[in-house]
């Protein structure tokens, strides 16, 4: 087209515009990287010994054995009760909370407290919960319970709380001006527009909840994971894997049939 | 020399969306090719690169053999048909360059292609193209940062970045509004002259094909029942071509260009 | 964390409307309220909890949080070193997992998996990778790698594969296409088509899932060391074992302002980075 010369050198423009920032972050990534391997204490000489040691456990672990096949339904049926119970506790427990840490309706240092609840409720991983409770109620389902029902409440009393927030404030001032009390306006004006999400997150929560009771049984609350680590406890291999196999199963129906009733929803 | 024989594409068991087409495109020439929606003309223009699978027939472009083409085979042919998409087809996160080079894929190594180390012949030729098409100042640009004319300038030096020896446009103005539309059509016009490549245009709009091509082929139900230059395009072919189409749906419109040509 | 954006789709079919309810569907809900009922029931009289120690509960916690006023702070060096290693231990394995996901998201998604058999296999990874729990994974690895943190990050990572694997392999199965079918017609060989039309569109999820599964990592590896598999779990286990609640109550705030902190990062990063 024309003899004007053209550039013919081109680089694409760098994340991070400043090159200073951009080779410090660099740096910074391979430092990090470089020092925690490093500094990693690991026992090479024991993890050398991992390929046998896990040729064992699998050579012990098939076949499955169903011999157990008792004590392996009472605690898939304890799991069950304790994510019931813990998911209907849980819900109940998490409308006050909920309501409580609702900006538009709690006044400040309520909110204050509902939020911190839930925030703690949130930030403690249910095993951490599951070994305290378990210290102070000691073994066994009700341990877990407790835990599941605190879980619960760090996950549905935030989604409710979210939801009365943006709730449609038009139905609570109608009432308001007629002059209802409170807590018919409670029942009227805002239960109505938050229940159908709360079944929802109630058949969510009974999902979570199955799933979370396998773990925390292995801490000492109960249910299937209980019978888990108990198999894992005394080598026996098959028998774990059985129960791995119907935890898997169980937590894999459970997803299918709680996705199916919150899409009939 | 583009020479497509008795080509026939159909989808499963149902009737086929092109029937027994033939057509020839010689030398230069900037082709149309007109017809209501669902007349074969995407699909004929796809056919020719093998983005669609022809059922039968044969497609020839300067002495090779398209249809039966396969992978290595088929990457090495569809390098010298470029192609120009109506909805651009960019890759909104990339630059510019980006979008541009990704015309060169089938010529450079993985590794030079995922580090961004493009050859400097490359980049200079894309200098040069984006120059000629007014965008080279967006080079560093993301694609998904410029207007819809913009964009679709990106996509025609993404197709002329392969060096190809004929250019398939399907509905390249079609996602555009009328001004930049017009400007679109005018560049491939003179791109074509330019740099003497053949162009193939699929169309809705029978003004703009008329004023900026040198041929009109109309389409339908999956042959060609018009061939010839724009000023053989009378009332009673049109009828042909459109018969029972609503006629805002043809969009003949009476050359808004000349007014619009004044202004720019 | 899926769940709450499920939610939220959700809700908006739900709809407001919950009142006008047909014969059938008022049924269908006293069925539903009949049958929660009756799978309370059923659990409250067949579950095995001696009832009095259920009343009991309330003042065995009171007791418990009175022993761990006021938290002990001695040892605050150690726990603090412990819980850098904790956070070494999340970043690690997710960065692991994220690279090894990338593959059987690849494999995963319809569109790009080359065939129906790896198809299945990049699902099977997926599935088995998420239903099994970390601390599951854990309980594994230790009995193979000895107590220690490789047992805790392959868990973490073998856990994180399955959840970064499905929505990144969601992500590519709902890219745009068009740039595909655009690089496709230049003739660009496969992998340059996924290096330069995929993989671009796919960046900002795979950031975001990075940043979420780092964020839920944290708390992850917080746990690990109750099973014997390294982090901060170990001393709060060993806190606990000794009855050292004021100890055990140092942790758990040092846990709390760690998963709170990682929070912040997390939103921080993906103010960033996306």
């Amino acid at each position: 087209m024309s003899d004007k010369s053209y550039p013919d050198h081109w680089q694409k423009p760098p994340f991070i515009a400043n090159p200073l920032l951009r080779w410090g972050v660099w740096l910074g990534v391979a430092a990090y990287v470089v020092t925690t391997i490093y500094a990693l204490p690991i026992d090479w000489e024991r993890v050398s010994q991992g390929l046998t040691r896990a040729s064992r456990i699998f050579g012990g672990a098939f076949p499955p054995s169903f011999a157990r096949s008792g004590l392996l339904i009472d605690g898939f049926l304890e799991s069950l009760k304790i994510a019931i119970l813990a998911t209907f506790g849980g819900v109940l427990l998490s409308i006050p909370i909920a309501f409580m840490a609702a900006r538009n309706i709690a006044p400040k240092p309520i909110f204050l407290l509902g939020r911190a609840i839930i925030i703690l409720a949130r930030s403690f991983h249910p095993v951490i919960v599951a070994i305290i409770f378990v210290k102070a109620v000691g073994f066994g389902p009700l341990a877990g319970v407790l835990t599941l029902i605190v879980y619960s409440i760090g996950f549905v009393a935030k989604m409710l709380a979210e939801r009365i927030e943006e709730i449609d404030f038009g139905q609570v001032e109608a009432m308001r001006a007629a002059g209802a009390p409170y807590l018919s306006m409670l029942f009227y004006a805002i239960f109505p527009q938050i229940l159908p999400r709360q079944i929802g997150l109630s058949i969510y929560q009974l999902d979570s909840n199955l799933r979370a009771s396998a773990m925390i049984g292995i801490v000492g609350a109960g249910g299937i994971g209980a019978t888990l680590a108990n198999a894992f406890g005394r080598y026996d291999y098959d028998f774990a894997l059985a129960i791995t196999i119907v935890i898997v199963g169980a937590i894999l129906v459970s997803e299918a049939i709680s996705g199916r009733i919150r899409k009939m929803l | 020399m583009l020479q497509i024989t008795d080509l026939v594409k159909r989808y499963g068991a149902g009737e086929p969306v092109l029937k027994n087409l033939d057509l020839k495109i010689e030398g230069e020439s900037i082709v149309s090719i007109i017809g209501s929606s669902g007349a074969g003309k995407s699909t004929l223009l796809r056919c020719i690169n093998k983005l669609v699978e022809p059922t039968s027939g044969s497609i020839v472009l300067n002495g090779t053999e398209l249809t039966a083409l396969k992978g290595h085979a088929l990457r090495e042919a569809r390098r010298k048909i470029g192609m120009v998409f109506q909805g651009f087809n960019l890759v909104d996160r990339l630059t510019v360059m980006e979008n541009v080079q990704s015309g060169r894929l089938g010529y450079i190594s993985s590794w030079a292609a995922i580090m961004r180390r493009y050859p400097k012949d490359d980049i200079r030729h894309a200098y040069e193209l984006m120059e000629r098409v007014g965008i080279a100042h967006y080079a560093n640009k993301r694609a998904d940062e410029l207007s819809g004319g913009e964009r679709q300038r990106v996509g025609v030096v993404r197709a002329l970045m392969q060096r190809p020896e004929i250019l398939l446009a399907d509905e390249p103005t079609a996602s555009l509004d009328p001004k930049t539309s017009e400007q679109i059509m005018q560049l491939l016009r003179d791109l074509s002259k330019e740099l003497k490549l053949p162009v193939l245009i699929n169309i809705h709009n029978v003004a703009e094909a008329r004023e900026y091509t040198d041929r009109i082929v109309g389409m339908r139900y999956g042959r060609i029942i018009f061939d010839g230059l724009p000023g053989e395009l009378v009332p009673e072919a049109m009828e042909e071509i459109y018969a029972g189409v609503p006629s805002q749906d043809r969009q003949q419109g009476t050359a808004p260009s000349a007014a619009l040509k004044a202004a720019t | 964390m899926t769940g709450a954006k499920d939610h939220h789709e959700r809700s908006s079919t739900l709809a407001e409307d919950w009142t006008r309810f047909t014969p059938q569907q008022r049924l269908a809900r006293y069925l539903g309220l009949l049958a929660a009922a009756l799978a309370i029931g059923w659990s409250i009289t067949s579950i095995d909890v001696i009832w009095a120690w259920v009343w009991d509960a309330p003042q065995q916690m009171g007791d418990l949080l009175g022993r761990m006023v006021p938290p002990d702070p001695t040892n605050l060096a150690t726990i603090l070193k412990v819980l850098w290693e904790t956070v070494n231990i999340a970043t690690i394995a997710t960065a692991f997992a994220v690279l090894v996901s990338l593959p059987v998201a690849y494999l995963a998604a319809q569109n790009t998996t080359p065939n129906r058999v790896t198809l299945w296999i990049g699902r099977f990874i997926l599935v088995s990778s998420r239903s099994i729990n970390t601390i599951i994974w854990a309980l594994l690895f230790v009995a193979i790698f000895g107590p220690g943190i490789v047992a805790g990050i392959v868990a973490i990572m073998l856990r994180s594969i399955g959840f970064v694997g499905k929505l990144l392999g969601e992500a590519i199965e709902e890219i745009d296409r068009r740039p595909v079918e655009a690089l496709e017609a230049t003739g660009a060989s496969r992998m340059k088509v996924i290096a330069y039309a995929i993989v671009p569109q796919v960046m900002p999820t795979f950031w975001a899932v990075a940043i979420l599964r780092w964020d839920i990592n944290l708390r992850e590896s917080t746990v690990l060391g109750l099973v014997g598999a390294g982090g901060i779990g170990i001393i709060l286990q060993g806190a606990i074992d000794t009855f050292n609640w004021p100890e055990a109550a140092m942790v758990l705030l040092c846990i709390l302002g760690l998963v709170v902190l990682g929070e912040i990062v997390a939103a921080w990063l993906r103010k960033r980075i996306l």
